[in-house]
């Protein structure tokens, strides 16, 4: 079986810069322009009509775990990295595992746990008051679909890893998957204010 | 150029750690009502706070603090003019 080349391949550029972190930069901020404008129709709907906010301070309590959930994942996600750099194999993996269960734990306790208990409050996609839960399950289940992403880019460079592809000089692809799992977490720390404080 | 990162694991847990805190402080402030501070006052402080937290995540976990500052202005540019447009269209709203 063929192993994957773990010394590093000198990086494309036009810039000076590796094209592919340009890339995922550029990614990003399009991403901010996409989130910001599902921010915006919230917080338009916000300026239409209050928030319920009986049924959004019940959520609090679970959702402050989860946003710590997902702060301890970003610091998993960097450890992972700074394992790489380290030449430190095992506890880079494990990192990377403890990265991807825990992002699980987010999706699992936003969809499976969460939605259901609003939903059986009253806050619906079609209901009132005033379009405010289909522009809160938009903004949080697109943030959602996008941690599910994260954790799956994150499972391809686990087994990426399990395969010996990464090293002290080769970590790109835990930089560029990292970047993606950081925005994600700088995200959620805005609509958890932006919704559930605010 | 881009400049060499510091793989420093303390200076992570110690952002961590800062997240940590400024979130406990934002629930406190912004749920549990621990203080009663003004309306608007809760709502800069909360925003600021949120802020600070996006700020350090972007600097150390995303190591934009290190890296080369066309990172940085790739993705502050989107931040601020989305920011406008969004103030913009609520108080617009609002008014």
């Amino acid at each position: 079986m063929e192993h994957a080349s773990t010394h590093a391949v000198p990086a494309e550029t036009n810039t000076g810069i590796d094209n592919r972190k340009v890339g995922i930069w550029l990614f990003l901020g399009s991403e901010v322009m996409f989130f910001a404008s599902l921010i915006g129709a919230y917080l338009l709907t916000r300026a239409s009509a209050e928030k319920p906010a009986e049924i959004m301070q019940n959520a609090v309590p679970l959702i402050s775990v989860n946003t710590f959930v997902l702060i301890v994942s970003s610091l998993t996600m960097v450890l992972s990295l700074a394992f790489a750099r380290r030449g430190n194999q095992g506890s880079m993996k494990l990192a990377l595992l403890a990265t991807i269960l825990l992002g699980a734990t987010f999706v699992t306790i936003q969809f499976a746990v969460e939605y259901p208990r609003l939903n059986s409050e009253g806050l619906t996609m079609d209901g009132n008051p005033y379009l405010f839960g289909s522009t809160f399950y938009l903004l949080t289940g697109f943030h959602g679909m996008h941690v599910l992403g994260g954790i799956i880019w994150n499972v391809l460079v686990l087994l990426k890893a399990m395969r010996g592809a990464f090293s002290r000089e080769n970590h790109a692809g835990i930089e560029f998957a990292g970047l993606y799992w950081h925005f994600v977490d700088l995200v959620w720390i805005v609509l958890f204010t932006l919704i559930y404080l605010l | 150029m881009e400049k060499a990162h510091s793989s420093g694991i303390g200076r992570y847990v110690a952002v961590f750690v800062g997240l940590g805190i400024i979130t406990a402080v934002e629930v406190a402030l912004g749920a549990a009502r621990v203080i009663n501070l003004d309306p608007g006052l809760l709502v800069l402080v909360l925003l600021v706070m949120s802020a600070a937290k996006a700020a350090l995540v972007a600097m150390f976990f995303m190591h934009l603090r290190d890296d080369t500052k066309w990172f940085s202005l790739i993705f502050i540019f989107p931040f601020l003019l989305s920011s406008l447009l969004i103030f913009w269209t609520v108080f617009e709203r609002l008014g």
